[in-house]
């Protein structure tokens, strides 16, 4: 056998053994639909281990805005929905979907803007006053755009300001369709301001011009909650694992490590569980 | 030069999680160019060999699925794997199962394609050699795909760079979970998004140190053995 | 005692796509003879080999064998240009016999037998695409020999070659004729022809303008196209 065939049988025989290596190796798991704002504020990746090493059950986190995320659960993708849309999550355990709902944790709204703040809303409390100053001065400002929880909150901002936007809006306001992150990249290469949620921001690197411009006002409350997917409706759902999983967020144990993740000495989530 | 900096200080670091991250990206484009290769080699050579109706037709469907976009693979395999979908019972969604699949699918127009062009350039040579020793299409295409064996490895390599660069695919049906099916393009993808620039930089600048030590290496070998071999 | 032959064109016409190659070819060729088809660029020698050695099919007429069967295991071509598979030089004889069914365990020994009646018996684990081109052209020879065939069809076998190297295959030919094979070849070397010619075909425009033995073609060729060739000139 001549040393090419021998090395291209070698490498055939390679990616054989490659591609036949067991592909799980945790025994048992639970999938969470979770939020992008909990996954890249990196609370799942300080928190999960703490539940992960006692219990011996890993949680593979997929995060996806919330409407993104219930609908993976609505087709049966997922054992848990940890998402941020009152609302939207009601109606889902309504639907039969999930079992139900139980709140977890809260943070906060912020807006966020350049810092030279073209509409002058900086330092504000009321947020309704300042999105009507920017819509006033149709200073640019870049939305989700994705059905998220986050664009949700916004869409409820604006209404509650009295603004119309399917009238008002033109080419001041960005409809990105895209996740916190990638908005707030687009904010700050636009100048512009952006409604975001408070662990995102503390975690975002790029933020060139921007800040926080107005936050506080009660109306930018951002609730957490957790539904384990009903069995009824997908019989494959890991029940008694999602459970646990469920139980353990909602126990003192989980609560504390919820409220002890920090990111510069600020906290970043308000564990707030009815026990 | 801050990324290439900081590239080197990652890989010079040896950060455990970021080669897993590696490792399972080689891992799932490799198998999954292996994979699409079973397939597409020896229906690539075929269709260059033998003469049926509508090869035309064929041959131009699949040079025009070689610029299928990922995310429409993606969302396609998503569909399938899902729970509520045919083969959502497999419980395969989310896993690196999923990720090759998808990427098979993505490059097999590429592999196809490209062999098909290959085996016909050779067989223009073989076509009087072969009948005359009175060879059928069956034994054609097999003596043919092993004569090409050095172009077509170029072949794969260009599958292989298509699947291990592609984000859209595997985003979609693995759905990036950390430790599971996080690869290198979507690590990328969540720094970016996460503002983290200069991080995003040196792991796209390792990705494509990675794939050019490939290109050069099969690069290097294909061009010993042409001259080794003719 | 032979099965196979003659080997009888009737009336053979080929006209791919409407233009016509050759037409109305009535031909007979008998067993151990060793004929050579002579003629002008584009007469359509390569082409009547070619339809003889079943690579192409005629448009009309009937090429048939003896044996009623259209390719007989029993013939094997060599082209102008020797087409080498990307291996060795035994390996590449070896391919031959495997497609004709000869069972792996005589394979090798029959390639290498092959090998040394050609005088290149060193050669045979060289990759055979790096040799030279009449060492190839050997090899091509030596591929169609270890078949066996009860005829034998070269195109041109040495158009490509230096004289030494296409001395050589004319040396090889003769033993191939010797070992009892029929010859049908095609040249461009009247030199060549002579030597190595019992039959005369001459082809002009698609069509044979006579068939003749070749001492009587050389000396008093019967056509005019045949007697100008000869003159050498262009037709």
């Amino acid at each position: 056998m001549n040393p090419i065939r021998r090395a291209s049988l070698l490498f055939i025989l390679g990616c054989t053994l490659l591609g036949s290596l067991p592909i799980q190796a945790a025994e048992s798991f639970i999938t969470v639909a979770s939020t992008t704002s909990t996954e890249q504020s990196g609370l799942f990746g300080y928190l999960l281990p703490l539940f992960e090493r006692p219990s011996g059950i890993q949680v593979r986190v997929v995060a996806l805005g919330t409407g993104q995320a219930l609908d993976m659960a609505r087709r049966g993708d997922a054992d848990v929905v940890f998402v941020h849309d009152a609302a939207a999550e009601e109606k889902f355990v309504a639907e039969g979907y999930g079992v139900k709902r139980q709140e977890v944790m809260y943070n906060d709204f912020i807006l966020v803007g350049p810092q030279d703040d073209p509409a002058k809303v900086a330092g504000g409390k009321d947020i309704t006053e300042a999105l009507k100053k920017i819509e006033a001065s149709k200073s640019p400002f870049v939305s989700r755009g994705d059905k998220s929880g986050t664009h949700a909150a916004e869409l409820r901002l604006w209404k509650a300001a009295g603004i119309d936007l399917e009238k008002s809006k033109s080419s001041w306001y960005r409809d990105t369709g895209s996740g916190m992150g990638p908005a707030l990249n687009t904010a700050a290469s636009l100048n512009a301001y952006i409604l975001a949620d408070r662990g995102t921001w503390l975690s975002f690197k790029n933020r060139q011009h921007l800040a926080i411009v107005v936050a506080g006002d009660k109306r930018l409350f951002n609730q957490y909650g957790v539904i384990l997917v009903n069995p009824a409706r997908h019989a494959h759902v890991k029940q008694a694992a999602g459970q646990q999983f469920i139980d353990w967020l909602l126990s003192e144990t989980g609560q504390k490590a919820i409220a002890e993740y920090k990111i510069g000495g600020e906290q970043l989530f308000f564990p707030n569980a009815r026990r | 030069m801050d990324a290439l900096n900081a590239a080197l200080g990652l890989v010079v670091g040896g950060d455990a999680r970021l080669l897993g991250i590696i490792a399972l990206s080689l891992r799932v484009s490799l198998s999954a160019v292996l994979l699409a290769s079973l397939f597409a080699l020896p229906f690539g050579a075929l269709m260059a060999v033998r003469r049926f109706p509508g090869r035309r037709s064929l041959t131009v469907i699949i040079n025009g699925f070689m610029g299928l976009p990922a995310v429409v693979v993606g969302l396609l395999v998503y569909l399938l794997l899902s729970r509520a979908g045919p083969l959502g019972p497999l419980g395969l969604l989310f896993t690196p199962t999923a990720m090759v699949i998808a990427q098979a699918m993505l490059v097999t127009p590429l592999l196809v394609a490209l062999t098909r062009q290959i085996i016909a350039d050779a067989w223009r040579e073989y076509e009087e050699l072969l009948h005359s020793l009175g060879a059928s299409a069956f034994q054609a295409t097999a003596t043919l795909l092993w004569d090409a064996r050095y172009s077509l490895f170029t072949v794969l390599l260009a599958g292989f760079g298509r699947a291990i660069a592609e984000v859209g695919a595997v985003m979609i049906v693995g759905g990036n979970i950390d430790g599971v099916t996080r690869v290198m393009t979507t690590a990328i993808a969540l720094e970016t998004t996460k503002g983290d620039l200069p991080l995003a930089m040196a792991l796209g600048v390792i990705l494509v140190a990675l794939v050019l030590i490939i290109n050069a290496f099969t690069f290097v070998t294909s061009s010993w053995a042409q001259r080794r071999f003719g | 005692m032979d099965g196979v032959f003659p080997l009888v064109l009737t009336d053979v016409g080929f006209a791919p796509g409407g233009v016509a190659l050759l037409n109305h070819i009535d031909l007979r060729i008998e067993a151990g003879s060793r004929t050579l088809i002579l003629g002008a660029n584009g007469a359509g020698k390569s082409v009547l080999m070619r339809l003889m050695h079943g690579l192409l099919t005629p448009s009309s007429g009937s090429v048939a064998w003896n044996d009623g069967k259209a390719r007989p295991s029993a013939q094997a071509m060599v082209f102008q240009r020797p087409v080498m598979l990307r291996r060795s030089t035994l390996a590449n004889i070896a391919y031959g016999l495997k497609l004709n069914g000869v069972p792996l365990a005589v394979r090798g020994a029959r390639a290498q037998q092959a090998l040394a009646r050609v005088g290149l018996a060193h050669l045979g684990e060289r990759p055979a695409r790096v040799l030279s081109g009449g060492e190839q052209q050997r090899i091509a020879l030596a591929r169609a020999w270890a078949l066996e065939p009860r005829i034998l069809f070269l195109d041109e076998p040495t158009a490509s070659l230096d004289p030494s190297a296409a001395r050589e295959v004319e040396r090889i030919v003769s033993d191939i004729h010797q070992s009892g094979a029929t010859i049908v070849m095609t040249t461009h070397n009247l030199g060549q022809a002579r030597r190595l010619a019992e039959e005369i075909i001459f082809l002009h425009q698609g069509r044979i303008t006579e068939c003749t033995p070749a001492t009587e073609f050389f000396q008093r060729p019967r056509s005019a196209e045949a007697e100008t060739y000869l003159r050498g000139e262009l037709l």
